[in-house]
């Protein structure tokens, strides 16, 4: 008993190395993922973030198809780096709505002139509650809603051109 | 010149601590205790070298040498000389190096100044030293090489950021290097005293001073840095728990329980194996601090560009020291009798209790800051340690400690009775009886672990003050007033952090200019705002007068300011600190209604938790000239305390 | 160099990648509940949660806008009445154990709860041969 406890120091000290070795060689993210996936979106009613277009509520989500929701922002730059590639899915058919975050209807009407404009609807969060409550920690963030109104996925980060066929399955599965 | 004299130094170094190491372990073989002058001899030769190379580069960055990778990354001609000063250590490499100078500088100052111990342990400590040296002597010039050249050399430096140039960040660091790698002597007495089977009296009082030293440092550069970020954050916030705290925390509470057990060890000759263990724990603590910080795994993603090489090398260093020190320990510390056995009721009865405590503290912290990513290696699932679970396990560990620490002063070595303790103990509980009755009528509702933290305070106060007690107080020794005066600072900070946390006046509010607010004590104004300009930053200055009473107000003048390069706005928080406490005041951003948002808190006592610090540090200092006094005037320190 | 990390940490907030929104703060904010005893339990939650933009602070110290925002939903949900522990696990059900920084004590938390507990055990253990209990005369 009394030689098991003097390899205690050492054991605790494998642990730690243990420990400190998967952190070296984990790929660093600070990602954090909503826990919202496969739960229904929360009920939310958003004035509409652009003139002449519709504002959003959670009851835009359960016609039937999936549909994306795009999080974005006019002052937040990835969004524009993202923007042709929403212009893109439009095009191949995909239907986008999105919530605008912290954000005034000029500076909106100003980035979808030069940046063009994918969305359905646009809804206006001024202090961020739907993104809170839909567990996003960022812009822009898209989610993949399905035809009832169910959270099927979650992409963080700007959408580039080579996350489409990742986009278009989640859509393909939330069917 | 000067960089590559700086590396042909750095690598004459190296190669005389292989030497040392060589020498040392063949002579501790053999048996062969006169080689213990030769072994000296390269000690010292090796802390003087790499003392010069430091100094080279210290040289390089006053001369702003650009054609030097390092200076030009850290530093700009045009920057004052105390940052470029500072700025020798203010970067990866020139930290290793001032790592390894202290390293090789504490092994001279041992080969020099050490006399009591016995020859074949001293060898094998400096051999011990030599092997830490080396390692990190073959991480700096294997890839960390601080003198490396670049061609062309710009014409200037890439400069520092502006917000890093400040009195307390330039000194901050090396107090606490100061204090971590002033440790790194204790390990090495420990791992020679393993070697040689020698741990005893002799021992201790030989490692007391060095352990002190480092304590003090440590003690030092935590305060520091608290207060630091106190007052630059903006939040009026001192200790976080951030897991970057924690890694400076972790030794100093694995070396206050070292100092203590080394005392029982000197003077009852007993936890033989524990002091050790303590002694590899303490640096080890340090050289996890140091890879934590330095590797960035825990540190979200703003501290330290993360360098998985260099992280990579100190773990494989960690692995080496700590791993080897620990399977020593396991191997060699059976054939040590762990000495005398204690009544629970005596000084080292305590003692032992305080060592028990503070060990657990260590562990919480340890398993708290590690926890996250132990987690998310067998689940993969994410999760947060912070202040609520380190506040609810470690700080009623700490107030029980307190409660020891008023108790254990006051006992005699060897046995003691508990009926005659109680008696001793008398007035420091009366102090409570009274502080507790004050609370109550005072303020009813302050949470509990300020509550108690107040009332414990009181109690250490005046308990740390009993044993100058029906003494003589000018041949009372100079250690017993430094176990005093720590102990008083103990009170002092933990009454500065119950204070603050149980009275603390917080008011966040939008105001126009000419509206009053009450903030605690005071009827804070808000009388003007004014652009300001500085050499890389605008400012809005807001005027604010603090009245109290019908006393002259105090004048504040917090800034929000815009850097231009790169485009960052920070708060200049406005602090004046009065006898019962501080005003810290700051302006934050416009509404649109056109207020201006302000953040106000008066915060009684506040200054007494750095206060504290200080005066722990400094009954640290007191008790280290003690000793070396006593030990000049009892010829090699032979009495007992 | 432990501060220059918090520093760095206060500094670049925003990670490089987002600009600051030029909208107002939403209210409470950076304003407080007019309740005191509300207003200390919105605190106390607030400290308790991390920012998830600038990921070493709490929503309480950190100049983030989305840190606002959620200081802004906790003091709303406090002042309306909602329990500091249901506005937490409303939280954690969306970013999960990671926002708050008071571990769970059931699952994978447990472990951790339990080892303040297993230390001072162990503790007890070890010195368990260090005293010899009081011998007459």
């Amino acid at each position: 008993m009394r030689r098991a406890s003097l390899w205690l120091p050492f054991a605790i000290f494998v642990i730690f190395f243990g420990v400190v070795t998967y952190g070296l060689i984990k790929p660093s993210d600070h990602v954090i993922t909503s826990k919202m996936i496969g739960k229904p979106l929360p009920q939310f009613a958003l004035q509409p973030a652009h003139d002449g277009q519709a504002g959003l509520t959670n009851g835009a989500f359960s016609g039937g198809q999936p549909r994306l929701l795009n999080i974005f922002a006019s002052w937040c730059i990835p969004c524009i780096a993202e923007a042709p590639v929403l212009m893109q899915l439009k095009s191949m058919g995909v239907e986008i709505d999105a919530i605008a975050i912290r954000d005034k209807p000029e500076d909106v009407a100003r980035f979808l002139e030069r940046n063009g404009n994918p969305y359905t609807r646009i809804g206006s969060d001024t202090v961020g509650k739907v993104q809170i409550s839909l567990g996003s920690s960022g812009v822009p963030e898209t989610f993949v809603i399905d035809g009832k109104g169910i959270i099927r996925h979650q992409h963080i980060g700007d959408i580039r051109a080579d996350d489409i066929p990742e986009i278009m399955q989640a859509l393909e599965a939330a069917k | 010149m000067i960089a590559e004299a700086g590396l042909g130094l750095l690598w004459i170094a190296a190669a005389l601590a292989i030497m040392q190491l060589g020498l040392g372990w063949v002579a501790v073989a053999r048996g062969r205790d006169e080689q213990i002058s030769g072994v000296r001899a390269i000690a010292v030769a090796q802390g003087i070298l790499v003392t010069l190379s430091f100094l080279a580069l210290i040289l390089l960055f006053l001369r702003s040498d650009m054609s030097v990778a390092l200076v030009a990354a850290n530093s700009h001609s045009a920057k004052p000389w105390l940052y470029k000063f500072a700025g020798t250590w203010g970067n990866h490499e020139g930290s290793m190096l001032l790592w390894v100078t202290i390293l090789g500088a504490a092994g001279s100052a041992v080969a020099l100044f050490e006399r009591s111990l016995k020859a074949s342990t001293l060898i094998a400590t400096l051999a011990a030293q030599a092997a830490l040296s080396i390692g990190f002597y073959a991480f700096l010039l294997f890839s960390s090489n601080p003198f490396t050249r670049l061609v062309p050399a710009p014409a200037d430096g890439q400069g520092l950021n502006p917000l890093l140039q400040d009195p307390g960040l330039a000194f901050h660091p090396p107090t606490l290097y100061f204090g971590y790698v002033g440790m790194s002597v204790a390990f090495s007495f420990a791992v020679g005293a393993l070697v040689t089977r020698d741990v005893d009296p002799a021992f201790a009082r030989a490692m007391r001073p060095w352990v002190l030293g480092a304590w003090i440092f440590l003690t030092l550069g935590i305060t520091a840095g608290s207060y630091w970020a106190y007052y630059e954050l903006g939040w009026g916030g001192w200790w976080f728990w951030d897991p970057v705290e924690n890694a400076s925390l972790m030794p100093w509470l694995a070396t206050t329980a070292l100092l203590h057990s080394v005392t029982v060890l000197a003077t009852r000759d007993g936890l033989r194996a524990w002091t050790v263990m303590l002694a590899v724990v303490a640096f080890s603590m340090s050289m996890v601090g140091t890879f934590l910080v330095r590797s960035g795994i825990l540190t979200s993603v703003h501290s330290f560009a993360v360098d998985p090489t260099r992280g990579s090398f100190l773990l494989a260093l960690l692995a080496i020291y700590i791993g080897g020190a620990m399977t020593l320990f396991a191997l060699r510390i059976g054939t040590v009798r762990e000495g005398s056995q204690f009544d629970l009721v005596s000084r080292e009865g305590a003692l032992v209790v305080n060592n028990l405590l503070l060990s657990a503290i260590l562990g919480i912290v340890f398993v708290g800051t590690l926890y996250p990513l132990g987690v998310e290696a067998v689940t993969g699932e994410k999760l947060s340690v912070g202040p609520p679970y380190f506040n609810a396990t470690a700080g009623p560990i700490t107030l029980f400690l307190v409660l020891v620490m008023i108790a254990g002063p006051l006992m005699r070595w060897r046995r003691d009775r508990l009926a005659v303790v109680v008696q001793r103990l008398a007035i420091p509980i009366l102090a409570i009886a009274v502080a507790l009755l004050v609370l109550v009528l005072v303020s009813p509702d302050i949470g509990i672990l300020p509550f108690m933290g107040l009332l414990l305070a009181g109690g250490v106060a005046l308990g740390s003050l009993a044993p100058l007690w029906g003494r003589n107080l000018r041949r009372t020794p100079l250690f017993t007033w430094g176990m005093v005066v720590a102990h008083f600072g103990v009170a002092v900070s933990l009454a500065g952090m119950a204070s603050e946390t149980g009275f603390i006046k917080e008011v966040l509010i939008a105001s126009n200019v000419g509206e009053s607010h009450r903030v605690g004590p005071y009827d804070v104004k808000f009388a003007g705002l004014d652009p300001v300009a500085g050499p890389n930053w605008t400012a809005l200055e807001a005027t604010l007068e603090a009245r109290r009473g019908n006393g002259e107000p105090l004048i504040l003048k917090p800034q929000s300011r815009m850097f231009s390069n790169p485009p960052t706005e920070t708060n200049e928080a406005a602090i004046r600190t009065v006898l019962d406490g501080q005003l810290y005041l700051v302006l934050g951003k416009q509404e649109p209604s056109g207020r201006w948002q302000l953040r106000m808190w008066w915060k009684p006592f506040v200054t007494l938790i750095w206060l504290g610090g200080g005066m722990i540090a400094f009954g640290g200092f007191l008790a280290l000239v003690g000793r070396f006094r006593r030990d000049r005037l009892s010829g090699r320190g032979r009495a007992i305390a | 160099m432990k501060r220059l990390a918090i520093l760095l940490a206060f500094v670049l907030p925003l990670n490089g990648l987002l600009a600051d929104s030029s909208m107002p703060a939403a209210e409470y904010a950076n304003t407080q509940l007019q309740d005191p005893a509300k207003e200390k339990a919105a605190k106390a939650l607030m400290e308790s949660i991390r920012c998830l933009v600038c990921q070493g602070q709490s929503i309480a110290d950190s100049d983030a806008d989305m840190a606002g925002d959620m200081r802004a939903l906790i003091r709303q949900r406090i002042g309306a009445g909602e329990k500091p522990e249901a506005v937490r696990s409303w939280l954690v059900e969306r970013y999960g154990n990671w926002v708050t920084y008071d571990p769970p004590m059931r699952g994978v938390g447990s472990i951790l709860w339990i080892a303040p507990l297993g230390f001072l055990l162990l503790g007890l253990f070890l010195a368990r041969g260090r005293f010899r209990l009081r011998r007459k005369g």
